[in-house]
């Protein structure tokens, strides 16, 4: 115990680290019905992380190239110890994280807590969902599958429907005028080294913000709290929530290794430019509520092209998204009702589309 | 150190001299640095463009043998880089067109149940000369010309559009 000890001081006298972590020690966590919900940011960092981790084994064997991805990733599955899993396991930690990424947005919708001052933590937090939504994309392509191959071919058809800057950001995207190995290699860099450093930079600044300001406390229960402070009620960050934070990545950990073990990630068919896209092709799922509105657009409305007119209103809408809280009320008793009313439309909205997207042939 | 600036600036002295000097000074330095920049960017800007593939351009492929395909059924063949559609209808006759679909570009294919051309990836529909007939397909498909030269099926890009 005594060597611990000094093993502890002799650091804290170089690093002088007890005035790092006195924050942490002082952060406490508001107490209320509505808790919980405070623990999906953290779900989604620990998900991160494990994507970190087995990106990184994957990365062992992994090759980039039109020749050998598909091929490498059958190794993995097939020749590696434990490689299947390792891939079952980035690719369910994929799409948990972006479903927890998903449902912490609404979150934080519901219980208001994107209001001043937490603007910019808002608007940190929705640019790394669009690059958690760029790692989904990105790297569904890299084991260079048939599904995979057309879907994206027709993601970044998509962006080339963006007038002026769509087609030299489609032929940026792609590496070329097609889908090829170019794009493939192109992807696999974005995967692995720009979307990691942009989501890392941001992640610490998300986390800076939380730290600095606090955990919000939902409007109604602010004024009460307020009004009658001895009602306050709060637990320290330091053990008491980080303990049950831990309890509840170890529940996720415990999801997401069943989930990996039970359901083995497919690997299709190798792509191959020069067959026909197979029936019943779907996006994945988070991309299914966009997929499917498309897909109900005619493709002529008034005088503009269905497609660019949905791909322009998808991206109005993503930017007022990440603008919601500069629409909020300054007061903060006196919440918008309208942004309420939108988060209920836009959860049913993504829901019933993503459902409906699914089931449509 | 106000008061004596001040004290400087006597009648006769170079009144106006630090000042655009050190702008000078500013200016160039200011240039020197975008001048930089640009020299970093501009190159970086241009090697994140890819080099425009050499499409070879061909403009005559053979697309299959006779016999090969069985009427009303169709194949995917290379034209160049990109993939084209091969059709023989139930009568018999070939018809050959782009199997790129003008919406976003998936691959088509034939089905010999509804005797249409179909894109799997967004339920588009084209009847047998490429036309857009249902779905998202904003244009038809661009439709090539079908040689039958000995045992080879050849088939051609159209020469005026």
């Amino acid at each position: 115990m005594s060597l611990l000890r000094n093993v502890r001081d002799w650091l804290d006298e170089r690093l002088e680290w007890e005035d790092l972590i006195a924050p942490l020690r002082k952060k406490t966590v508001p107490l209320h019905r509505l808790s919980y919900w405070y623990f999906l940011g953290g779900i989604t960092l620990f998900l991160f992380v494990i994507q970190v981790l087995t990106g990184i084994l994957l990365l062992l064997y992994y090759r980039p190239g039109a020749n050998e991805a598909f091929e490498s990733v059958q190794y993995i599955m097939t020749q590696v110890k434990f490689g299947w899993l390792i891939r079952s396991i980035h690719s369910w930690s994929a799409n948990l994280m972006i479903f927890t990424a998903f449902a912490h947005m609404f979150s934080v919708l519901f219980l208001k807590a994107y209001r001043k001052p937490r603007e910019l933590t808002w608007v940190s937090g929705m640019i790394l969902l669009f690059l958690v939504m760029g790692f989904g994309f990105s790297g569904y392509l890299l084991p260079w599958n048939t599904l995979a191959f057309f879907a994206t071919k027709v993601g970044t058809e998509i962006t080339g429907q963006v007038p002026v800057i769509g087609k030299p950001m489609m032929i940026f995207l792609r590496g070329g005028e097609d889908v090829t190995g170019a794009t493939l290699t192109r992807f696999f860099g974005f995967h692995v080294a720009v979307l990691p450093g942009l989501a890392t930079l941001l992640i610490f600044f998300h986390l800076l913000l939380v730290q600095r300001l606090g955990m919000s406390v939902p409007p109604r229960l602010e004024a009460e709290w307020s009004a009658n402070p001895a009602a306050r009620r709060e637990m320290k960050f330091f053990p008491n929530f980080a303990l049950r934070e831990l309890m509840a990545w170890y529940v996720a950990l415990g999801v997401l290794g069943a989930l990996a073990a039970i359901f083995p990630w497919n690997l299709g068919v190798k792509a191959d430019p020069f067959v026909s896209a197979p029936a019943g092709i779907k996006p994945e799922w988070y991309f299914l509520f966009m997929f499917q509105t498309l897909k109900l657009i005619p493709p002529k409305v008034w005088f503009i092209d269905g497609e660019i007119l949905g791909v322009l209103g998808f991206g109005l809408i993503g930017l007022l998204w990440l603008l919601l809280p500069f629409f909020e009320s300054e007061y903060p008793s006196r919440p918008k009702r309208w942004i309420t009313g939108l988060a209920v439309f836009a959860l049913a909205y993504v829901a019933g589309m993503s459902v409906y997207g699914h089931l449509a042939k | 150190m106000a008061s004596s600036d001040h004290g400087m600036a006597g009648p006769g002295d170079r009144l106006t001299a630090p000042i655009p000097r050190r702008r000078f000074a500013e200016a160039l330095l200011a240039g020197g640095f975008l001048a930089t920049a640009v020299a970093f960017i501009y190159p970086v800007f241009r090697y994140l463009i890819p080099p425009k593939a050499s499409d070879l351009g061909s403009d005559s492929v053979v697309a299959g043998r006779v016999g090969e395909l069985k009427p009303n059924s169709g194949k995917i063949f290379r034209f160049g880089s990109r993939p084209g559609l091969l059709i023989r209808t139930a009568s018999g006759e070939y018809r050959a067109m782009s199997a790129t679909c003008t919406h976003l570009s998936c691959t088509v294919q034939y089905r010999d149940d509804l005797h249409e051309v179909w894109c799997a990836c967004h339920n588009g529909m084209y009847d047998l000369n490429g036309r857009n007939i249902s779905g998202p397909p904003p244009r038809p498909l661009e439709g090539f010309e079908v040689q039958v030269r000995g045992e080879e099926i050849f088939v051609r890009r159209r020469r005026e559009s």
